[in-house]
């Protein structure tokens, strides 16, 4: 049995600050631990820019955010190994992991951060109607074919769901050379950011259909057309709005799913509204010893907050291997409110905080002048005025921790107050 | 009647995502006044996105003997946005050696815009 201070399973952006915050903060032996046959997770195939506003004050491709931290962890002298597949966490803090090089090997770790990322929702779980035939993808899917492996999945497109990596391959699709014919979305607004619509959809004259949904797909082999049809306030679609397109291609962009399998073989709870671990303010699990951090825990839209999320969870790893997190505190529950889908971190031990707590949440419905409103047993700890909050961007909020050290609150509660909803 | 030329543009400056609409004005110091923002970089986006819209691209170009076949790239700085698909044109025929560094410049002064298009990735050679 191999021994390690902190085990990072994940070697994308959450792992790779991870590893180095831990590092930075006194963790003696830290090992990355990746799936793929390289670090950065799906950076690397995000080729398009936007990242790093925050955390470096520029705007970065993916491969390029992804570069500075995996060139940071190389300076650190920080272990990693590729191809290696973990099987299993356990609560007593053991994995199971396999690679080609290692075969099967066991680690005892002292902490362990989980940052497995997310996946895809497939075809399956959103029950598309219609054949099954090739040409079927989820948009990750096809920008790594093409943006990584060199292959263009298809000549005449048509995409479902307009969240970001919707709109992004929209852009990427056509600027190959590939007609993009629509992109659908069922809801009556789009997930994606107001930027994408315009740099990837009204740039290259791509119509967007707000309302729609696919309600049949053609072709036995391969894709040879699909059908979108506009659906009512219960999202059924309506009879007589059809229109049928001539297409080898349909990809999907239908929301991610934290991927928790570790997680849930390791017995740690999880929330049913994120999908991911329950954490306190060390981003640690409910097993003792055991973090988590960025997608896996929710899904961001921004990797900086990632970046931000799991730079903390690496310095907590390395204080609880220390003996310097303290286990055994009064708990703060914190709950979302009127207006807000969830919170993270769920439980806070202000013994543990340095100056802020910051509070990770999405909104339910798009608001404008409306506030965010934090309150310890009723006592407001933190008030800001909002022009646009919107389900698609993530708020953050920072509350001064000697007011909770003070406090010492049974609840923190964040809701919107006033404003108005607005409906698009 | 003698209508002015107007634009509709919805600004990308912040998330916000403000409907703007950008009309023709002699008198104005950059010849258009800005309605339907709320900011003052706002209404610079909007006469820009008319008068001179310009785009970050970024694609892959071919790339032997590294560990894949393609190599993220994209333009050092905005260029023009109507030159996107010529620039997609020009760096289809690129085809670069591993290895290469991140930032090196795969194609120099693009179409005589003074800007170059970069690696956006290093690329070690693999045997």
């Amino acid at each position: 049995m191999q021994q390690y201070e902190v085990v990072i399973v994940g070697g994308g952006p959450a792992g790779l600050a991870a590893a180095i915050e831990a590092r930075k903060n006194g963790a003696q032996s830290v090992v990355v631990l990746e799936r793929d046959r390289e670090l950065g997770g799906i950076l690397q195939q995000c080729i398009h820019h936007g990242f790093g506003l925050v955390v470096f004050n520029e705007e970065l491709t993916g491969p390029e955010y992804a570069e500075r931290f995996i060139d940071e962890l190389m300076k650190l002298g920080i272990e990693y190994r590729l191809e290696t597949m973990v099987l299993e966490v356990n609560a007593d803090k053991t994995i199971r992991a396999i690679s080609p090089n290692d075969g099967m090997i066991e680690i005892q770790a002292k902490a362990i951060v989980l940052n497995m990322g997310c996946r895809e929702r497939t075809r399956g779980a959103i029950a598309i109607p219609g054949f099954r035939p090739a040409g079927v993808f989820s948009a990750g899917t096809a920008q790594r074919f093409v943006n990584m492996e060199g292959y263009m999945v298809g000549k005449r497109v048509v995409i479902l769901g307009s969240g970001d990596i919707g709109l992004i391959m929209a852009r990427r699709m056509a600027l190959e050379g590939a007609k993009v014919l629509a992109v659908a979305e069922i809801m009556p607004y789009s997930g994606g950011l107001t930027r994408n619509i315009v740099q990837c959809l009204h740039d290259y004259d791509i119509p967007l259909y707000l309302s729609h949904t696919i309600t049949e797909v053609r072709g036995k082999e391969r894709v040879e057309g699909v059908t979108i049809a506009e659906v009512d306030e219960n999202r059924k679609p309506m009879t007589g709005t059809e229109k049928h397109y001539d297409c080898d291609t349909l990809l999907l962009s239908v929301g991610l799913i934290p991927e928790n399998e570790l997680s849930r073989g390791a017995g740690i709870q999880l929330d049913p509204v994120t999908g991911g671990p329950i954490v306190n303010e060390a981003m640690e699990t409910s097993v003792s010893g055991i973090f988590a951090s960025g997608n896996v825990v929710h899904v961001h839209d921004l990797v900086d907050w990632v970046t931000e999320e799991s730079r903390r969870a690496g310095a907590y790893a390395a204080r609880y291997v220390q003996n310097k997190l303290v286990e055994d505190a009064s708990v703060i529950a914190s709950r979302p409110g009127d207006g807000i889908g969830y919170v993270v971190p769920h439980k806070v031990r202000p013994e543990n905080l340095n100056d802020k707590l910051a509070i990770f949440m999405r909104v339910k419905e798009v608001f404008h002048d409306a506030k965010l409103v934090v309150k310890a047993d009723g006592e407001v700890v933190y008030s800001r005025k909002k022009r646009h909050m919107a389900p698609g961007e993530m708020e953050i909020v920072q509350v001064d921790a000697q007011k909770l050290k003070d406090l010492k609150p049974a609840e923190l509660l964040v809701s919107v107050e006033g404003g108005e909803t607005v409906h698009v | 009647m003698y209508k002015p030329e107007e634009h509709n543009v919805i600004c990308t400056v912040c998330p916000i995502g403000c409907r703007l609409t950008v009309i023709r004005e002699e008198h104005e110091p950059d010849g258009y006044k800005v309605i339907g923002g709320v900011c003052k970089r706002g209404e610079k986006f909007g006469v820009k996105e008319v008068t001179d819209p310009t785009r970050t691209v970024t694609s892959t170009v071919a790339i032997e003997g590294g560990l894949l076949p393609r190599l993220p790239v994209r333009t050092e700085k905005d260029i023009p946005k109507h030159l996107n698909y010529e620039l997609m044109k020009l760096i289809s025929s690129v085809k670069l050696q591993a290895p290469v560094k991140i930032g090196e410049v795969v194609v120099a002064n693009v179409f005589d815009t003074g800007v170059n298009v970069i690696a956006t990735r290093s690329m070690r050679a693999v045997k």
